[in-house]
């Protein structure tokens, strides 16, 4: 029975790490542009939602590629990133950024569709009944948009947890620092003697996936019965 | 309570919302049908909607001035509403949605006790549980209360009883009732209801397409709707239980006493009697069927499309009874003639 090794394990760790920081990271963000798209009519409403959800469609390796000319040493930020003293290509930051775009529109998808069920009398009554526009969004929309954060935070985790061709672009392939799962099972793919790791490995992210897409299946239910 | 309003609000379509009206006092109602501009008129004193252009001023202070670029939001005008769903916060308790404009109320204008407010409105049983588990009544009622608590300068209450069954109805009325006498809020109630109205308000604005039709008193608005209603006008009649006889159900109405089917065993009730329910003679007739022969003296008689109506004084009581024009002529109704009002039993309809 083959077990983990180390950097099996190391692997895993990693995944999970880079997976909960591009989710909590875009949690707040992906939460202000739901409300954005909700709640308010503006001009650039569609092009901003077309740049949104580009990543949905666009193969992830073109995504790397451009984060990768974008945040490279002689990239079109490199100024400000020096200016900074940060450096993100090639370290699991980078694998954060490539799954945060990666998994936004996901996010951003459940809590649009728990914000598009909110009652709009029941924030006009916050609002008589004295509360101002950021008050009423702290008090009301966001304790009721609650089932789709967690529910869009589940997805975009499991979609982060299975990031591959924006990672590996952008932030390489190195053992212990930023080699994720799929990237461990894509090197043990290409050994001659590495299928039975590739497996353990692969039995691992399936349990994850089918962990997670349970928790988000129960609560889109919830959020459904609701509308 | 003095509101101006001098507005104009279109909507995409062809709706415009125009009116030009004052008017004081603290439970004015405003009635018109569906479509005819009652919610947009909530909306603009609430400041949910922006006018065109105009003034609203409440109270002397000015809360929409379109020349002056003057638009006090929402949370500053202390216009709350009632809505016709109770628009419960979901995630809370009862008391957190009592408390919701409490809190945030500034402390100088925070005139009402929650002890209190709690105690008139009867809500002490429930301010632990979460609003799910609250019948239609009791959630009226918090939201009664949770507007109440955001000590407002006016209360709206919009077509906030039209869900509730009749005997709930009843119910909100009478805590709507203590609840603005007991801590002096102004209300302007909002309904289709002529009933409702008639209950709540002393006086009325009127509304029809998008304008303010006419300022009157709700008793004169039912009289002159009494011609095109389909009910004719409700009479109501505000009895006590005196005893059960045979099948009926005997009760006092002023110096009268009422023979009515559909009675029970309450001590009071309030019942509705439709004007196209009495039947008038000018001559005591011998025998007849309906169990409620009433003498009683004209006071006016008054044109409502094209019947007239007849004010009847029966002891100290006052009944609207209508007849066609023919019949006011052939029978010579006028003031001060002795008539008799014949009732079927089976005519009154209990209220509560």
């Amino acid at each position: 029975m083959p077990v983990l090794s180390s950097t099996d394990f190391d692997a895993i760790v990693l995944s999970i790490k880079v997976a909960l920081t591009a989710t909590l990271l875009s949690l707040p963000f992906g939460f202000l542009y739901a409300y954005l798209m909700t709640f308010f009519k503006f001009r650039a409403k569609v092009l901003l939602e077309v740049l949104v959800n580009l990543p949905l469609t666009l193969p992830p390796v073109v995504m790397g590629y451009l984060l990768l000319l974008a945040l490279g040493k002689n990239g079109w930020f490199a100024p400000l990133l020096d200016f900074l003293g940060v450096r993100l290509i090639f370290t699991w930051k980078a694998a954060v950024l490539a799954s945060a775009l990666v998994g936004f529109p996901l996010l951003v998808r459940s809590i649009r569709l728990a914000m598009e069920s909110i009652d709009g009398r029941l924030i006009q009554a916050s609002r008589t009944l004295g509360a101002g526009s950021l008050d009423s969004l702290l008090t009301v929309i966001l304790p009721l948009s609650r089932t789709g954060l967690v529910a869009g935070s589940s997805l975009m985790f499991a979609r982060s947890m299975g990031e591959f061709g924006a990672t590996i672009i952008v932030a390489g392939n190195i053992p212990g620092v930023t080699r994720t799962i799929p990237l461990a099972i894509y090197d043990y793919a290409g050994s001659p003697d590495g299928e039975p790791a590739a497996l353990v490995l692969c039995v691992v992210a399936i349990a994850l996936s089918v962990l997670v897409l349970l928790v988000h299946e129960s609560l889109t239910r919830k959020l459904a019965r609701r509308q | 309570m003095e509101l101006s309003m001098a507005v104009s609000k279109r909507f995409p379509g062809s709706f415009e919302l125009k009116t030009d009206f004052t008017v004081a006092g603290e439970q004015v109602g405003v009635f018109g049908v569906s479509g005819s501009g009652k919610s947009t008129l909530v909306g603009l004193i609430a400041g949910l909607l922006e006018p065109d252009r105009g003034e609203i001023v409440l109270d002397g202070d000015c809360l929409f001035n379109s020349e002056r670029g003057i638009n006090l939001p929402p949370q500053q005008r202390r216009v709350a509403i009632v809505f016709q769903d109770s628009c419960l916060f979901p995630h809370l308790s009862v008391e957190a949605n009592l408390l919701y404009g409490y809190r945030r109320c500034p402390a100088r204008h925070r005139q009402i006790d929650v002890k209190s407010l709690v105690s008139v409105l009867q809500l002490d049983g429930l301010l632990d549980r979460g609003v799910n588990r609250l019948s239609g009544g009791e959630k009226q009622r918090v939201a009664l209360g949770r507007a109440i608590l955001a000590n407002p300068r006016l209360l709206l209450m919009d077509e906030s009883l039209s869900a509730l069954d009749d005997a709930l109805k009843l119910q909100i009325i009478h805590y709507l009732k203590r609840a603005s006498e007991k801590f002096r809020i102004p209300y302007l109630f909002i309904s289709h209801s002529l009933l409702e109205v008639r209950l709540l308000t002393d006086q009325v604005l009127a509304m029809g397409g998008g304008r303010v039709l006419g300022q009157t008193t709700p008793e004169q608005l039912a009289r002159e709707r009494m011609g095109q209603s389909q009910v004719g006008y409700i009479n109501l009649l505000q009895v006590e239980k005196l005893r059960k006889m045979g099948g009926l159900y005997v009760y006092r109405w002023g110096m009268e006493e009422l023979f009515v089917s559909a009675g029970d065993d309450e001590a009071m009730a309030v019942f509705e009697l439709s004007s196209r329910d009495i039947i008038l003679f000018t001559r005591h007739p011998e025998a007849v069927s309906a169990r409620n022969l009433l003498k009683c003296t004209v006071m006016d008689t008054f044109p409502s499309g094209n019947k007239v109506g007849v004010e009847l004084r029966c002891g100290h009581e006052t009944l609207i009874a209508e007849v066609v024009v023919q019949a006011a002529d052939d029978l010579a109704i006028q003031a001060r003639n002795e008539v008799y009002a014949v009732i079927k039993a089976s005519s009154f309809r209990r209220l509560s």
